[in-house]
């Protein structure tokens, strides 16, 4: 089976919550002053702050998620990791120094530094908690698909345990604890991937299904219940089906469809994709309509009369017919990749005349050339579209990329965390170091997994644990108990977020409801326990949605919403109140009704054919986040003061 | 863990005006330069595939962009770091 249980992961896991949570009640004891809770008392070093900046940023989503789509379909994902550190840029060079000199514990003090509005409070706090908890589900979905095959646990118990966890982190400590969390995570992280990349370069690339699962895999295929890998097992199409086997008549949707199946005596459905005159082996997941799983036609299980999906992912053909290369250089690597022909694998939707639905996941050879180069996924493929208007969902998205790092509020909050802007500047400059070495990791992590023959059809997100599991059970448990980590770190950094928002600028400042300090922390206390019951709410519905794209979308309301805002209040004398008022509630509401009319929702949420949708392309960066400048131009010069003495009052 | 001594609740630091101009003006310049090399990759990306395809010593120039795309920003940023003037004290 491609997921047990593993007591080492438990053991690891375990270890690691219990030293993140000593450490928490350790600093919590420390922090009793709001400023404490909610800015660590400025008092955190730079450079464990810069550690920290990785540890938020790279959220399950960036390690899981990136890894995931590199080794689905090459480039694409790495694209992601060029736009996501690219965002730094933006933070460092023209955020980090002002809002740190501006602001004191949120980006809604930073903001409204110049005007003391109300209604700037009020929307700011608003967008914090919207991005909050959009860039949350993701985070909790991540949880509970990484909780499910790694400890057994089912997606919403996974989501129960890190929400709870949480929770308890950030009721206990605020910034201080969840601080450390993130250094000793993202440290963790960074370190870890470069040594499974030197376990990946020193493994190089091997042409032979058998030894591309490597020894602690073969270990696993050993045990009975382990199925072996499945690569490219062709067969003439004029053979089909084989003897032993009675063929399938294709019924309602299956009809005209480039498939043959049969079934053998125990009932085992095996499914060919035709392509000219062979026909390859296919597998298929069914969810029939009365709520079950069925793989190849037999319910999923290890035992007898079931049957399991076999891992996937191997070299079809290496240059100049090699079966291994032996270790290889960084460059080497990907210069020998591009040469190869690599097995990929492609899934169609069927719907069963009963009412079920089928999926097919079908090999397909590819040439290495076209997976390292952008446009080989269905997300990105109209970027080698002919027109223009094919193009733009891919130019969108890297645009709200580069912005939408700067506007994250679990980000931009980690700049009132150290003590002058020298500090603010050293430590971007850390995490940029270490996130920059991290997504360039990314690639070969996914590459490597891409390659590695173990991985799992139906769940890009698992790619990168099960390649650690190809070098033993060790690494394994260290990259899960990681990655739980990795979750752990980045919920906390945005409950701290929304918490923030709720106690110190909705109910202190827009309510103007006079607290004690001890009263605001209580508060943003409560807060946050009510942030994570609904972010495990949320975690728990989005169960189906995919991860990475989640994050595309957060980061596309995060731009829209905060950067015109931000920017224009730094560089243009002539923004008002309610200029910066008008641009947040715009940026975030059209952004969100964008993506809630994209072909995207359409498809995974409503269930409707993409076709319908409102809107020509699904990430809307490109249209809000310039829509969000115009409004503040336009609100500020209608709203503008007669005299420039009268608004420096 | 030295810093957690700080009892003044939140000490503002010193600003000096010029200095906070020079070094948003020398934040704007490497801005403006990263933001050029990042508009070069998706223009090209989109509109010069086949360019973007050929190869240098094996390798496509696709990847070569993107790792100098990420290199590029920890080189621009240390960059920064050495340019930017501390206020007063650091």
């Amino acid at each position: 089976m491609l997921y047990q249980p593993s007591t080492v992961a438990v053991a690891a896991f375990a270890v690691f919550v219990a030293i993140t949570l000593g450490l928490s009640f350790y600093l919590g004891a420390k922090a009793r002053s709001s400023q404490g809770y909610f800015a660590a008392s400025g008092g955190i070093p730079w450079f464990v702050n810069g550690v920290a900046f990785a540890g938020d940023y790279l959220s399950a989503a960036s390690f899981l998620g990136i890894c995931g789509m590199i080794a689905f379909y090459g480039y694409d994902g790495f694209l992601y990791s060029i736009g996501y550190l690219a965002g730094w840029v933006v933070a460092l060079f023209v955020i980090a120094e002002p809002l740190k000199r501006l602001g004191r514990f949120t980006f809604a003090d930073a903001l409204d530094s110049r005007f003391n509005s109300r209604g700037i409070k009020l929307a700011a706090a608003i967008s914090t908690l919207a991005v909050s908890v959009f860039y949350l589900i993701p985070q909790m979905v991540g949880a509970g698909a990484l909780m499910r095959p790694l400890l057994g646990f089912s997606h919403a118990a996974g989501v129960l345990i890190v929400g709870g966890i949480v929770i308890v982190i950030v009721a206990t400590a605020g910034m201080v604890s969840t601080t450390y969390v993130q250094f000793i995570k993202g440290g963790l992280l960074v370190l870890f991937c470069a040594a499974l990349t030197v376990m990946i370069l020193i493994r190089g690339l091997s042409a032979d299904v058998n030894a591309a699962r490597h020894e602690a895999a073969r270990e696993q295929a050993a045990d009975a219940s382990s199925p072996p890998m499945l690569g490219l097992e062709t067969i003439a199409a004029a053979n089909l089906p084989p003897p032993d086997m009675a063929l399938v008549p294709p019924a309602g949707a299956w009809q005209g469809k480039p498939y043959v199946r049969a079934r053998d005596a125990g009932n085992r459905i095996s499914t060919w994709r035709i392509d000219g005159d062979r026909a390859v082996l296919a597998q298929t997941v069914t969810a029939t309509a009365d709520g079950q799983t069925l793989v190849d036609g037999l319910p999923r299980g290890a035992g007898g009369g079931q049957a399991q999906l076999r891992p996937v992912g191997s070299v079809a053909e290496l240059p100049g017919n090699a079966q291994q290369t032996g270790s290889l250089g960084p460059l080497e690597y990907l210069g020998v990749l591009q040469r190869s022909r690599i097995v990929v694998w492609a899934s169609e939707k069927v719907a069963e005349p009963d009412g079920g639905t089928t999926t097919v996941y079908f090999p397909q050879v590819r040439d290495g050339k076209d997976l390292l180069f952008p446009g080989a996924s269905p997300t990105f493929k109209g970027v080698r579209g002919e027109t223009f208007v094919e193009k733009l969902d891919f130019l969108s998205l890297m645009l709200a990329l580069f912005c939408g790092t700067a506007s994250l509020p679990h980000i931009l909050i980690r700049y009132y965390t150290v003590k002058d802007q020298a500090s603010a500047r050293k430590s971007t400059v850390v995490g940029i170091a270490s996130i920059g070495f991290f997504y360039i990791l990314t690639l070969y992590l996914g590459l490597g997994a891409m390659t590695s023959g173990n991985l799992d059809v139906t769940n890009s997100n698992m790619a990168a644990p099960l390649l650690a599991r190809t070098f033993g059970e060790f690494p394994f448990a260290l990259i899960s108990a990681i990655a739980f980590t990795t979750v752990l770190g980045t919920v906390s950094g945005l409950i701290m977020a929304a918490s923030g928002a709720v106690a110190h600028d909705l109910v202190a400042n827009y309510f103007g409801v006079a607290m004690t300090d001890h009263e605001k922390v209580r508060i943003a206390k409560i807060a946050s326990i009510f942030v994570g019951i609904v972010a495990m709410a949320l975690g728990i519905v989005f169960e189906k949605m995919n991860v990475t794209f989640l994050v595309g979308w957060a980061f596309n309301v995060a731009a829209s919403a905060n950067l015109p805002a931000l920017v224009m209040l730094l560089f243009w004398r002539g923004t008002t109140k309610q200029g910066i008022t008008a641009a947040i509630l715009v940026g975030m509401v059209s952004s969100l009704a964008w993506i809630l009319a994209s072909a995207q929702t359409y498809k995974d949420v409503y269930g409707l054919p993409p076709e319908t949708a409102l809107v020509p392309f699904s990430q809307p960066g490109i249209v809000t986040i310039p829509l969000g400048f115009v409004v503040l131009v336009v609100v500020s010069l209608m709203t503008r003061a007669p005299t420039a003495h009268a608004r420096s009052a | 863990m030295a810093h957690f001594t700080s009892h003044d609740a939140h000490p503002r630091e010193q600003e000096c005006k010029a200095t906070t101009a020079r070094n948003a003006r020398v934040g704007l310049v490497l801005f403006a330069v990263y933001l050029a090399f990042y508009a070069a990759f998706v223009v090209l990306t989109a509109f010069a595939a086949d360019w973007m395809q050929t190869e240098i010593a094996r390798v496509n120039v696709a990847i070569y962009s993107g790792f100098g795309l990420i290199v590029g920003a920890f080189v621009l940023a240390l960059a920064y770091l050495c340019l930017c003037r501390s206020n007063a004290r650091d």
